[in-house]
């Protein structure tokens, strides 16, 4: 069995933040997972622009994701000396993006698995938003 | 039957180093160049068309196209990582149609084994980079990211350890007969997948290999390729796509060849059925079983099944593929393997594969590059070529 172990998990890099994301990132400070949702053709798409990739319509706006989703791929690095499992997750709202799988059982885990958000520190006093088993 | 073809390979060098202690990358570039060069039986002064992809060093061709001292008329720096230069031989082919230029070099180098480095990591593009944040902090690794494809197409289409694992045996029967491939011993089923797992459900041996060394092309009009004789190969059909993640509607099932196979083909007028040979990109096992489904040699889902039993061996199975051993064993120089796709596929055209692994009366080959990452955003590029009286 691997299980993660909170005191061997690897230390988060900062994100790399901009104008356009900068919100997203404030939300996971506050412990909130946010989507990107446009309001000229409904649809929310990941990650967050400025300008709807599917519509090309500027209107696009924040809301607040569930925060629950399955998991659509993983895989778990075995090599180095802190494994991680780094998957895709499709949410609740329809996208699918890529996170990290914590708090687990890596030999446990599964494709379909429901997993719901969490957050990690990161370097520079940033927060990450990830995933763990529910 | 003669096809007609817009423009022809005329030229091809593998540089045979796979470990550059000693030699600069814009070295290996010009090694490379003048071996594709005299290969076709021209000189540096006839060159008049230069490719080259983010490997070169300086702004696109210009610090190469000056170190080499070549005066050309029309440059093309495309970038999709492995796949830039069998994309870079439809540009090519562009340019001399219309007529642009007539004899166009490809070049690729680089020396990541004697500089330390496994993989290339991005260029630094500050925070201007749109999917940096999204996924850099979870640590996706280029093995990683493969995995997810694999883990993926195993859990929809029931593929196995097993049947990835011929892909890596196939290539390594052919590599034992070319003595410059970086690993030549012939590997089972069995060893691949007692080989320890990287990153699940990858093992060691169903990666690529990582090496120093280049290659080059040489591309040419149809005026030109009547003065060099019958080694010239037909470039018949030619497709590039990019496939991305698609603001969140992930599906790493396939990858961009289902876009730029049937562009390849519908130019070519040509079917999976007519291809002799294939160069697949092979940067893992799970690589090859997806695109030789996008290619349309079997059905989705079933190229575990297609690939397995020695299927891809050269005169064991029904489609020979990579015969000079691929990235998988032979060669992957700069983590970048699509010229060595063609270089092979032109090969196998010609006649001149290692006598063990060419296929025999070879008359169309297809080469296939991949580049980027499957499992994010990736640029596909097909080829199609003919031999000569093809």
């Amino acid at each position: 069995m691997t299980t993660m172990d909170q005191a061997l998990e690897r230390t988060y890099p900062k994100p790399s933040i901009n104008m356009e994301t900068e919100a997203y990132w404030a939300a996971a400070k506050a412990g909130k997972l946010v989507l990107k949702k446009c309001n000229a053709c409904g649809k929310t798409h990941f990650y967050p622009r400025a300008i709807c990739p599917l519509c090309t319509s500027s209107d696009t706006a924040w809301y607040d994701a569930s925060g629950k989703g399955v998991i659509y791929s993983y895989s778990v690095m075995r090599r180095g000396a802190t494994p991680y499992a780094i998957a895709y997750v499709t949410l609740d709202e329809g996208v699918t993006m890529m996170t990290n799988i914590v708090d687990c059982d890596f030999d446990s885990l599964a494709i379909g698995q429901a997993v719901e958000v969490t957050f990690r520190a990161t370097e520079g006093d940033q927060v990450l938003p990830v995933f763990r088993p529910i | 039957m003669s096809r007609t073809s817009k423009a022809y390979i005329a030229g091809i060098y593998e540089h045979p180093t796979r470990k550059a202690i000693d030699k600069t990358i814009p070295q290996l570039h010009m090694e490379s160049a003048i071996g594709a060069v005299q290969d076709a039986g021209l000189t540096m002064a006839d060159v008049d068309g230069y490719f080259c992809a983010g490997d070169a060093a300086g702004l696109g061709g210009l610090s190469m196209a000056e170190y080499m001292g070549l005066d050309v008329r029309y440059t093309d720096s495309t970038e999709t990582g492995g796949s830039s230069y069998v994309i870079h031989v439809g540009h090519a082919m562009n340019a001399i149609a219309m007529g642009k230029c007539s004899v166009a070099l490809i070049t690729l180098a680089g020396r990541p084994r004697a500089e330390g480095v496994a993989t290339l990591g991005t260029r630094d593009y500050g925070n201007s980079l749109p999917d940096l944040g999204f996924e850099a902090p979870y640590r996706p690794v280029v093995t990683n990211q493969y995995a997810m494809a694999a883990m993926r197409h195993m859990h929809e289409f029931g593929t196995t350890s097993e049947q990835l694992a011929w892909v890596k045996v196939a290539a390594s029967h052919h590599a034992q007969h070319n003595e410059h491939a970086l690993l030549r011993d012939v590997v089972t089923v069995e060893d691949v997948v007692n080989s320890p797992i990287i990153t699940d459900p990858l093992h060691r041996l169903d990666c690529c290999v990582i090496t120093d060394g280049g290659g080059a092309l040489v591309v040419v009009s149809p005026e030109v390729a009547k003065t060099l004789g019958d080694r010239c190969a037909k470039i018949l059909g030619h497709g590039e796509a990019i496939k991305h993640l698609n603001a969140g509607q992930v599906d790493l099932t396939y990858t961009g060849a289902v876009k730029s196979g049937p562009i390849a083909f519908d130019e070519a007028g040509l079917t999976p059925a007519d291809i002799d040979y294939v160069s697949i990109y092979d940067s893992f096992t799970i690589t090859v079983v997806e695109t030789l489904e996008d290619l349309g040699f079997c059905e989705k889902g079933q190229g575990g099944k297609f690939v397995s039993d020695g299927n891809l061996i050269s005169g064991v199975g029904k489609l020979p593929f990579n015969t000079d051993g691929g990235g998988l064993c032979n060669n992957h120089p700069n983590n970048r393997g699509g010229i060595t796709k063609v270089i092979e596929a032109v090969r196998q055209v010609r006649g001149e594969a290692h006598p063990k692994v060419q296929v025999p009366d070879c008359t169309i080959a297809l080469a296939h590059g991949t580049g980027g990452s499957i499992a994010t955003r990736m640029g596909s590029s097909t080829v199609i070529l003919g031999r000569n009286d093809a």
